[in-house]
């Protein structure tokens, strides 16, 4: 595939996450924040992002299988989990996560078992669609090529 | 630094292009903003960085708000502006917020995924400059540089209402400021704000930034004279005029002082909140005896803030001791806090009692157990910060009001104080001082948490038996108590009133026979710092004298028993420095307390002292301030009961002063005490 060809494609991609709503503006910063002096800025962050919401899907996970759950700890790891999806722009998963903390307020086992599960599922999905838009901007930069700033229309 | 690099060039061009060349230098202000910005969330904190980064600030990045504070710690004029997300592990975001406050005074923004309306309330009741939702976008981020500014204006305002015309170097901002109230406007914010990057650039501040105008550091002293300076007005006269004439140092300015004034306010308005017995120290602590001049300075900030609240919310004085010394001796959320204030009270330093060094000096030293109202709870090591703080607090507040006003007081040391004050003012705060200093310099070197008590008590006994000489009471006085050790009265007591404060004066109060009764009469009324006060009261006025005269000679390295008030001040400041200080936050407070009863001293008498040995000098300092402030109490014949214990539970005060008492008297048998009994000591 020609190096046009492949960013046609990733620009198409990445319009689609955005129109999907997997992704909002504030990713479009991020996007901006990258330079010359920084070039590979996304990827860390998206990196980092990766690695923290592991962790604290994990946390969930462990805390919400305790005999007695303890609500405030898992509303804090809700909300960090929130913090971190919005600041990286990650729609999807930050919507899941309002939803598991007004669970969380009602103190209601079963509703937020669901919502880690909700979480869980959005954030793999997201962290899928990242890796592959990534691994595109991979390819064109290799193949000589430059990303595309996504003008996005919305 | 990236801003002076900013500057110099901004200032360049100010200079030369006087201020019409406004895009470039208004397009550098912002930039080199340096910002410091907490956040446990690595994401969060990398995109922050880079946005901050973005808009050509200057960041440096903490994830955890311990080493934040400790950042702006070691460098309290490298940021300007802070940014904290609320939820963090270690610390409460606000809890931060509140320190930045009270220690830096930096604007601070908080952020948060969280808003909701009661996160935002409480961003704004602590002091937040601004509440950020997040996700954060850089241009919310542009724009935080308005809330440095914005806190600089105020500052200068607050300058030019204090009245003062002078506008000594700062003259060009006053325009300036003039100019910001137009900051909306861009134009006229570059052409002020480069008239004042001239300014700034031609004073020859060291101060690199554009924004900032050279920083104050309030060290232990200068607080020490503003609080000592604030009591003397009034909490509710002072203005910042006038407490900057008061305090008469030279290149402060009145916007430093108001500034500095605005952050005590709230400070003692928090205060205020936390306990109700306190305002009777505040009270008492407010009316320092106006010869005691600049006692309180420093610790006058713990002492003050009880004076002003009435309350000795331990806690906030040991930060503020902390935030007023500039983060001197007192460690963040100095331990002295109310807790130690109360062990001030409650005499619950038998360690502070007879210390190791005491002991010596003990012999023959009256112990002035002015402190009995204080407890000596003040472990060794905390003496040494209590002698810091101490110090901080003697000039604090220890200013017993001389006229015995007080003793409506809770404190009852501070009534005391203030009623021996009228009477002895000038003996006992000699003596007091005297003491302080002694217990305070040479006890505190030898890291002896309670020696202060041994040298306070020592004074007291003997001045029980008319032995004036170790009048430890200095050291009672300076415990914790925010008697405003008026370590100020450095001038007559060199150095150290810290004494005061560290001579956890407590444990002096009981160890001393002679003052035992005073004591522990007054301890139990007192609960707390009064200590001293009480021994005062107790003890004849004419005993008094004697104490002063021997206080003053007891000075510690001389262990002498002689008349000097100077060495007996010494001890008792040892004694009571080292008492206070070893209850760590207290001792700021006590110190001040130490010092009240110091400055009670006749500052003839500490004069005297002056002239004792170094240690004595130290001591003196801080002796004076405690003797002196036990003295006052001691004239007034106020029972002691009824000083201290209003606040603090005579109950407790009463175990206190018994156990304090009791380990007295067995120290005191130790020191060789003459004659005196400790059978009288009513307990």
């Amino acid at each position: 595939m020609e190096v046009g060809q492949m960013q046609r494609r990733l620009v198409d991609y990445t319009k689609s996450l955005f129109m999907e709503g997997f992704l909002d503006a504030q990713f479009l910063q991020l996007q901006q924040l990258q330079d010359e002096s920084n070039p590979d800025f996304v990827v860390e962050v998206v990196s980092l992002f990766f690695d923290d919401s592991e962790k604290l899907l994990n946390d969930l996970t462990m805390a919400l299988d305790q005999p007695s759950v303890d609500f405030k700890k898992v509303d804090a790891h809700v909300h960090q989990l929130k913090g971190s999806s919005s600041s990286i722009g990650a729609q999807r998963v930050k919507n899941a996560c309002i939803a598991f903390r007004s669970f969380c307020e009602e103190q209601n086992i079963d509703a937020t078992l669901r919502c880690l599960q909700q979480v869980k599922q959005e954030y793999y999905l997201v962290k899928n669609k990242l890796e592959t838009m990534l691994r595109l901007e991979q390819q064109i930069v290799a193949a000589g090529g430059s990303i595309p700033m996504i003008e996005l229309g919305f | 630094m990236n801003v002076s690099s900013v500057k110099g060039s901004m200032s360049i061009s100010s200079s030369t292009s006087t201020w019409k060349a406004g895009d470039t230098i208004s397009d550098q202000f912002p930039a080199g903003l340096r910002v410091l910005v907490v956040d446990d969330d690595p994401t969060c904190l990398m995109i922050l960085e880079k946005m901050l980064i973005a808009c050509l600030y200057k960041v440096t990045k903490c994830n955890r708000a311990e080493t934040a504070l400790s950042k702006l710690r070691e460098n309290k004029n490298g940021y300007d502006i802070v940014l904290s997300d609320v939820h963090m592990p270690d610390m409460d975001g606000f809890k931060l917020l509140e320190h930045i406050g009270l220690e830096m005074d930096l604007p601070v923004i908080m952020m948060s995924a969280d808003d909701g309306k009661k996160v935002v309330m409480k961003g704004v009741t602590h002091g937040a400059c601004d509440y950020l939702i997040k996700p954060v976008r850089i241009e919310a981020l542009k724009n935080i540089w308005q809330h440095v500014v914005r806190k600089r204006k105020n500052e200068w305002k607050e300058f030019e209402q204090s009245g003062s015309v002078e506008e000594g170097d700062r003259q060009p901002k006053q325009s300036d400021d003039a100019d910001y109230s137009s900051s909306a406007n861009e134009g006229n914010w570059k052409g002020s704000k480069k008239r004042k990057d001239e300014e700034e650039e031609t004073d020859e501040r060291d101060d690199t930034s554009t924004l900032k105008k050279p920083r104050v550091v309030w060290s232990v002293e200068l607080h020490q004279q503003f609080v000592a300076a604030v009591n003397q007005l009034g909490i509710d006269k002072a203005v910042p005029k006038k407490i900057l004439e008061l305090m008469n140092v030279p290149g402060l300015t009145r916007e430093n002082v108001a500034s500095h004034l605005q952050k005590y306010r709230l400070y003692l308005r928090r205060l205020s909140g936390v306990s109700q017995h306190q305002s009777n120290l505040s009270t008492i602590i407010s009316a320092q005896d106006p010869t005691f001049g600049s006692l309180s300075s420093l610790s006058g900030l713990d002492l003050q803030t009880l004076a002003a609240t009435g309350q000795l919310p331990a806690q906030s004085l040991a930060r503020l001791q902390a935030a007023g010394l500039g983060r001197a001796t007192a460690k963040s959320g100095i331990p002295i806090t109310l807790v130690d204030q109360r062990n001030i009270f409650s005499f619950e330093n038998p360690k502070l009692r007879f210390g190791e060094g005491q002991q010596q000096h003990m012999t023959n030293k009256q112990q002035v157990n002015l402190l009995h109202g204080i407890p000596t709870t003040m472990e060794p090591k905390q003496l040494v910060s209590l002698r810091h703080a101490a110090q901080s607090i003697g000039n604090m507040n220890m200013q017993v009001p001389p006229h015995g006003a007080q003793s409506s007081q809770n404190n009852p040391l501070l009534m005391q104080m203030g009623q021996q004050q009228q009477q002895q003012q000038q003996q006992s705060r000699g003596q007091i001082l005297v003491d302080s200093t002694i217990n305070h310099a040479p006890r505190l070197s030898s890291s002896m948490g309670q020696p202060i008590l041994s040298n306070g008590i020592a004074t007291n006994v003997s001045s029980r038996n008319g032995i004036p000489e170790n009048i430890r009471a200095p050291g009672y006085s300076q415990t914790p108590s925010m008697l405003n050790f008026p370590m100020n009265h450095a001038s007559e007591l060199p150095g150290n009133s810290f004494a005061l404060g560290s001579t956890p004066g407590v444990s002096i109060l009981t160890s001393k026979g002679a003052f035992q009764e005073d004591v522990n009469s007054e301890i139990k009324g007192s609960g707390g710092l009064m200590p001293s006060y009480d021994v005062f009261n107790d003890l004849d006025q004419h005993k008094l004298q004697s104490w002063e005269l021997q206080n003053v000679g007891m000075a510690f390295d001389t262990s002498q028993h002689s008349n000097s008030l100077q060495g007996n001040l010494d001890l008792t400041q040892s004694a009571l420095g080292q008492q206070g200080f070893s209850s760590g936050q207290m001792n700021g407070h006590n110190r001040s307390a130490a010092v009240a009863s110091k400055a009670m001293f006749s500052t003839g008498d500490v004069k005297e002292l002056g002239s004792a040995q170094n240690v004595n000098q130290h001591l003196n300092n801080l002796l004076v301030d405690n003797t002196i402030r036990v003295k006052s109490e001691r004239v007034c014949d106020t029972s002691p009961a009824n000083i201290f214990p209003d606040h603090f539970g005579q109950d407790d005060l009463m175990s206190a002063l018994l156990k304090q008492q009791e380990s007295v008297a067995s120290s005191e048998n130790e020191f060789d005490f003459d004659g005196y009994s400790m059978n009288n000591i009513p307990v």
